[in-house]
């Protein structure tokens, strides 16, 4: 699966950071960087819990 | 054994993502959410950012449904009363309607007013409907609109009047605005730009009544004095809807007392701004009422439910809880708890250039950090705040150069 940011919507708050610490992380800007879009099974838990929190709806998974 | 059927009252934030939850299990058979409100679910932060600066249109606010057969939504319809055996609800118009599998109750809070709130021109802002009439009331540009109360909502209504190009005086009870909860030099940091673009802030100035013959003309300090006003908007904090739990057995007190694991009761949980629950992480016994806590308890009471029925384990809820206010372009987020703090301590920029991290201290402890513009930090202090920090060590973490590295104090 493959995580998708939308970028409008984004607005780089850093919760996904928190929950997925491996896949998202924020610079010295603010601004939110993925660090890899292919999520294995492992990391879905976190990446299931980042989406859920996510305040602005921004992220999705897709095949 | 499946799960017999369950109702979640109050179809918001915590009931919605109560419904994801118990769908994601197998089998659970049925579930009913009550609410009060006619519109689906829908997201409330908006209302007072985009909606009120009218950059959305409301139906933007709207939550991504649960599609599935096995849940009946049923809006409109108000819930008056709990028995706990069943459990049965009674609804609005006399009927009862029994629930073996559970209630989970998202209630949620609602705006405490003042005398002459029902006058015309007098808003509060917690609902669709809310936010749709005082943006009518905006657009008919009023001379002077008076926003009773300097909490989140208050700075961000203030923040949408001044966009709108309306003239807004901020009433804030304190003597100085955030003071109780952010400290007098964060507070004030926080309130700069409202200063800078004209916002006037009265301080220690608690709002008293309301007047005027029909419309609002005038709002009462509680020293006397009167100010001339054609819009007021009352944010002068929640609370929580538990009327309808009058005579239920439940303990109701300041919310729906739980225990550690969100349960009130045989077979009955709670989730959101209703629920008060003892925070082991932070010792603390009261509510939240935060969107983020809204969405994990939700999803937390679901499954503590489930687990009376053992499809899942039992576990107490704990959180640092997380909260944000937008204001113009300023990003506001408080993490950890600043209830009852004894020191506050700039540890990263300054309140000056507007981007800083402030540290809290409660105790010997490091309780919360507030970022201003600083969301980086910020998610670092919240992992950091997961466990106990020592005020001491958080200070050595956040002098040791460019902030607090991802490693914790104590780890090495
Ligand atoms: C304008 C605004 C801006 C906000 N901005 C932020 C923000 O920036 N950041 C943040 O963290 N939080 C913010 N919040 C707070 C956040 O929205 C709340 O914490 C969240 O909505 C709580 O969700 P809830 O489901 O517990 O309760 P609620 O959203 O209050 O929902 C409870 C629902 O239950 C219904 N109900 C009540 N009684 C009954 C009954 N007897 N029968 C049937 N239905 C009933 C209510 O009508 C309501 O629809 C904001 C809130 C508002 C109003
Ligand atoms: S949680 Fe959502 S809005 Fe916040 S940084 Fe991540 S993707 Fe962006």
């Amino acid at each position: 699966m493959k995580i998708d940011v939308d970028w409008d919507l984004c607005d780089g708050n850093g919760v996904c950071a928190i929950e997925a610490p491996g896949v998202f992380e924020m610079d010295d800007d603010d601004e939110l960087h993925v660090l890899k879009e292919d999520i294995e099974e492992e990391e879905r838990p976190q990446v299931d819990a980042a989406i859920r929190v996510c305040p602005k709806r921004a992220l999705s998974l897709h095949p | 054994m499946k799960v017999a059927p369950i109702a979640v009252v109050g179809a918001s934030l915590a009931g919605l993502t109560a419904v994801q939850a118990l769908t994601e299990s197998p089998a659970v058979t049925a579930v009913t959410v009550f609410g009060d409100e006619p519109h689906p679910p829908y997201d409330r932060p908006p209302l007072s950012k985009e909606v009120l600066r009218g950059v959305w249109d409301v139906g933007r606010c709207a939550l991504k449904p649960v599609e599935d057969p096995r849940v009946t939504w049923r809006t409109g319809v108000t819930v008056t009363g709990l028995d706990q055996d069943g459990p049965r609800l009674r609804l609005a118009g006399g009927t009862a309607e029994s629930f073996p599998g559970g209630v989970l109750i998202a209630t949620g809070a609602t705006p405490r007013t003042i005398a002459g709130a029902d006058l015309d021109g007098v808003h509060v802002l917690r609902s669709l409907d809310d936010a749709l009439g005082l943006n009518a009331d905006l657009d008919r540009l009023p001379g002077r609109v008076v926003v009773a109360g300097g909490g989140f909502i208050g700075a961000e209504v203030a923040a949408a009047c001044v966009e709108r190009g309306l003239n807004v005086t901020v009433l804030e009870a304190q003597d100085a605005p955030f003071e109780r909860v952010l400290g007098a030099e964060v507070g004030e940091a926080v309130m700069a730009e409202h200063r800078a673009r004209g916002v006037q802030i009265r301080t220690a100035a608690a709002v008293a009544a309301l007047h005027g013959p029909g419309r609002v003309e005038s709002v009462e300090l509680a020293d006397g004095s009167h100010l001339p006003a054609d819009v007021v908007v009352l944010g002068l904090g929640v609370t929580p809807c538990v009327e309808w739990l009058t005579g239920s057995g439940l303990t109701i007190d300041n919310g729906v007392v739980c225990d550690a694991s969100l349960a009130a009761a045989p077979r009955i949980v709670a989730a959101g701004d209703v629920a008060r629950w003892p925070n082991h992480r932070f010792g603390e016994f009261r509510r939240v009422e935060h969107w983020d806590n809204a969405i994990r308890q939700g999803r937390h009471a679901a499954l503590r439910l489930l687990a009376e029925h053992g499809y899942a384990e039992k576990q107490d809820f704990t959180t640092v809880p997380w909260v944000w206010s937008d204001q113009y372009a300023n990003k506001l987020q408080v993490v950890g708890s600043t209830v009852d703090f004894a020191e506050v301590v700039v540890a990263h920029g300054t309140t000056a250039e507007q981007r800083f991290v402030a540290l809290y201290r409660r105790g010997e402890h490091l309780v919360a950090a507030v970022g201003f513009n600083n969301a980086r930090l910020v998610t670092r202090y919240r992992r950091l705040l997961a466990r106990p920090v020592r005020w001491n060590d958080a200070l050595a973490y956040a002098a040791s150069g460019a902030g607090p590295a991802s490693t914790r104090p104590g780890d090495h």
